[in-house]
């Protein structure tokens, strides 16, 4: 392994013409002395374009957003701002009509929806194991609503379970089920949004898992069936503890997928979640903070709270992996 | 290493190169041989960062190529669809290209607070709902004054109606110039109420006759509107004004806990919630207008600009039947909104500012306004209004009651305040209560302390 140039020992100005092996050059400044040292230098070049891109567009709004959260910055953001300390955060944290409803429809929304998401999911990768006839078409199809973009999904859900003019009520009106109102009522709009959310992304939960269950190796759950392990039991010790890793995965990339949920909600029900912000989440409220109420201070600080609170959910869910893999 | 390689056999010739260190008899010039230290790629990456926030900082001014296209921002409209049509008229005028963006009404307040944020030079022309954003983009200097500019007699300032003109004023200056006007139609079943002694004259009347003709298991409404809470407090502005009461007081504190303002509440919520459609809380003109177009309701309140939808036979089956009314009276009189819905201002950052001027002074030119008038788009000049050809386009019905709405109106149709959406959020509140059902009188009185409180922290904001 070679030295670094900052290891490389100081000769004087007045040293003999430089060569190679010297890693000198001729006004004392340190040369790379082998291709390795170069190509390390160079890295760093070829790199500075993705650093200055994350740079410019993580790291600066980012810092960006905390600093305006001290602030009272109202109506514009580079209007004159007073710094006033913690008191968007205590402002947020002490709305008990907004922000809390808010951040426990966020918790709600996320559990239900990824929850069945995981469970139907697993159902249908454990189901779609093993090649069957018209498997691709299958595919394909659960492939579709996954391509569709969530404001394309929400206006067709918007129509389809419109109350007066939808499809949805005429075919429950021939099973003998009277009209709902779905999404224009407070109480179903909610669970109706996360069976929609289910719907679209299960099958990507599907398609992981079934990535994952063609991994595994086949032994063990044959030494299983040979020695009389029922279905369940194969499912429960043998397929589960393997799968883990990859269910773990799937769940985390998912859950914060869901977490941040806002398209779909906000072709649906508009501004503010509703007029009773009956689905109004912790991202809604920060945009209807921004845009509608332009008060940029407080919504920076209830960005800033709904990261944190993202970091806690993943690094809990990490935690509970590394335990359960120990 | 060094970085970039001295040019074969030109040493000692002419270098390009800026400043720096001497050439140096060895290595040929400093800067292409000298090797890339740590320090001096650190000292590059610095420069860089330097050189690239001197540029975004950097003040945009100067004159504008002759091929810089003049840029308007504009909602996706009628008016923006008709306006379009005799861009190669203003080109011709100003030799400039002129590129318009249609936006929706969300869109479109997005991309300004966006953009205008970080005082963007790209918007020439603003198309704006002057009751909805012009204060807040007044304090935030975001549109250019225009006072001077529209003093100019050959435009005519004094032709444009007082209402819309009066919001076009803010501290003193004019910001925008009106170019939509809109007002509440009473739109209503003719069929239906031919039998009831035609359309209702009184909210008493629209009231009984709605209960009258709902059948709401069979999906037949008596009426439909906009029920969302912030999206109708505009169209239930008329009914408050109606009543008597005014979302605020003449000494500018709180009118929605009013008598008169809860009974407006109540009897909005009482007409949708017993003679409308399930699931009126989500409803906004997207939701309620088919559901007049398709036949399913007997009457309709909103604005009289839509009134196409219904005569269009490929979205209606109500266009031989659909009948149009003035405002019905209430316990007031007549008192519907009548509001620029949508203005043109000039962006305070635009380098065009008088090509941008010109446009906002030849589209809403008293010729462009009676032509398109004519074509079925209601503007707000006084002598456009005046001229029958200008309304021979419309239904003879309809004309008669935008006349007669235009004479009775009042000039904003939500709170006047910088923060509307918030206001909006707030006044809908017991709005939301009366349609589900619910007790409209705590909710009002508790929508009112809010009110207040926003009333007083929203003053504080005028301050500018």
């Amino acid at each position: 392994m070679s030295r670094s140039t900052t290891d490389a020992p100081s000769i004087p100005d007045t040293a003999p013409a430089p060569t190679v092996s010297t890693g000198r050059s001729p006004r004392g400044l340190k040369a790379p002395r082998t291709f390795e040292q170069a190509n390390r230098r160079l890295k760093w070049l070829m790199l500075s374009p993705a650093l200055a891109f994350v740079g410019l567009m993580i790291v600066f709004p980012l810092i960006f957003t905390v600093n305006l959260s001290f602030t009272d910055a109202f109506g514009a953001v580079n209007a004159d701002n007073r710094y006033i300390g913690l008191q968007n955060y205590a402002d947020a944290l002490t709305d008990a009509r907004r922000f809390w409803p808010a951040a426990w429809r966020t918790v709600v929304f996320t559990v239900v929806a990824v929850t069945l998401e995981v469970v139907l999911g697993l159902a249908l990768a454990m189901l779609m194991r093993k090649a069957f006839r018209g498997m691709r078409v299958v595919r394909t199809v659960l492939m579709i609503p996954l391509l569709a973009t969530p404001v394309a999904i929400g206006i067709l859900w918007l129509l389809i379970l419109d109350p007066t003019n939808g499809i949805a009520n005429h075919l429950l009106g021939f099973v003998g089920i009277p009209p709902q109102e779905f999404l224009g009522s407070v109480s179903q709009s909610l669970p109706t949004l996360m069976l929609i959310d289910v719907w679209q992304w299960t099958p990507m939960m599907t398609l992981l898992l079934l990535a994952g269950l063609t991994t595994l190796p086949e032994e063990p759950e044959e030494a299983a069936r040979v020695d009389g392990a029922t279905a369940w039991q194969r499912f429960r010790h043998i397929i589960l503890p393997m799968l883990w890793t990859t269910l773990l995965t799937a769940l985390v990339l998912r859950a914060v997928d869901a977490l941040k949920t806002f398209d779909i909600l906000y072709a649906t029900k508009g501004a503010g979640g509703g007029s009773s912000f009956e689905v109004e989440t912790l991202n809604v409220y920060a945009y209807g903070l921004t845009f509608d109420y332009q008060e940029y201070g407080l919504a920076s600080a209830v960005l800033v709270l709904f990261t944190l609170f993202i970091i806690g959910v993943v690094v809990l869910l990490r935690l509970r992996s590394g335990r359960k893999s120990a | 290493m060094s970085l970039i390689r001295p040019a074969t056999g030109t040493t000692g010739g002419p270098r390009s190169v800026s400043g720096g260190r001497p050439s140096d008899p060895l290595t040929g010039p400093a800067l292409t041989s000298a090797p890339l230290s740590r320090r001096s790629f650190g000292k590059l990456l610095v420069a860089a960062a330097g050189t690239a926030a001197l540029t975004a900082c950097a003040p945009r001014s100067g004159t504008p190529s002759p091929d810089a296209p003049l840029r308007v921002m504009a909602i996706n409209h009628v008016w923006s669809q008709a306006i379009s049509a005799y861009f190669p008229e203003f080109e011709d005028m100003i030799g400039r290209r002129v590129s318009m963006q249609m936006l929706t009404a969300d869109q479109l307040s997005n991309s300004y607070n966006v953009k205008l944020n970080a005082s963007a030079t790209d918007i020439d022309v603003m198309m704006v709902r002057a009751l909805q954003e012009q204060l807040l983009f007044a304090r935030n200097g975001w549109m250019a004054d225009l006072t001077d500019r529209v003093a100019d007699t050959a435009f005519a300032w004094d032709d444009f109606q007082e209402a819309p003109r009066d919001r076009s004023i803010t501290r003193g200056n004019v910001l925008s110039v009106p170019v939509v006007t809109e007002r509440p139609a009473l739109y209503y079943r003719k069929d239906l109420v031919e039998g009831l002694g035609g359309a209702p004259q009184t909210l008493d009347d629209l009231l009984a006759m709605s209960l009258e003709l709902a059948d709401r298991d069979n999906g037949q409404f008596g009426f439909v509107g906009r029920g969302q809470r912030a999206g109708a407090v505009s169209q239930w502005s008329s009914f408050l004004y109606s009543f008597g009461g005014d979302f605020t007081l003449d000494d500018g504190s709180s009118g929605i806990g009013t008598p008169e303002a809860v009974a407006a509440y109540e009897y909005y919520g009482r007409l949708l919630h017993e003679a409308g459609p399930p699931g009126a809380t989500n409803m906004s003109l997207e939701q309620a207008m088919p559901i007049f177009a398709q036949g399913k309701a007997a009457f309709y309140v909103d604005a009289d600009a839509i009134y196409s939808n219904f005569l269009d036979p490929s979205i209606s089956t109500v266009q031989e039947t659909v009948g149009f009314a003035p405002f019905p009276a209430g316990p007031a009189g007549s008192k519907p909104h009548n509001i620029p819905s949508w203005s043109i201002g000039v962006n305070a950052f635009s380098r065009m500012q008088d090509d941008a001027w010109a446009f906002v002074q030849w589209a809403s030119s008293p010729e462009m306004v009676a032509r398109l008038q004519a074509e079925g788009i209601p503007g707000a000049r006084q002598s456009a209004w005046s001229d029958p050809e200008t309304l021979a386009s419309f239904p003879p019905e309809l004309a008669e009651t935008m006349r007669i709405n235009a004479e009775n109106g009042i000039g904003h149709d939500r709170p006047e305040v910088i923060q509307v959406g918030r206001a909006r959020d707030i006044v809908g509140r017991p709005l939301v209560a009366g349609i589900l059902g619910e007790d409209v009188g705590p909710v009002a009185a508790d929508a009112d302390a809010e009110f207040r409180d926003f009333l007083d922290r929203d003053n504080r904001q005028q301050e500018f």
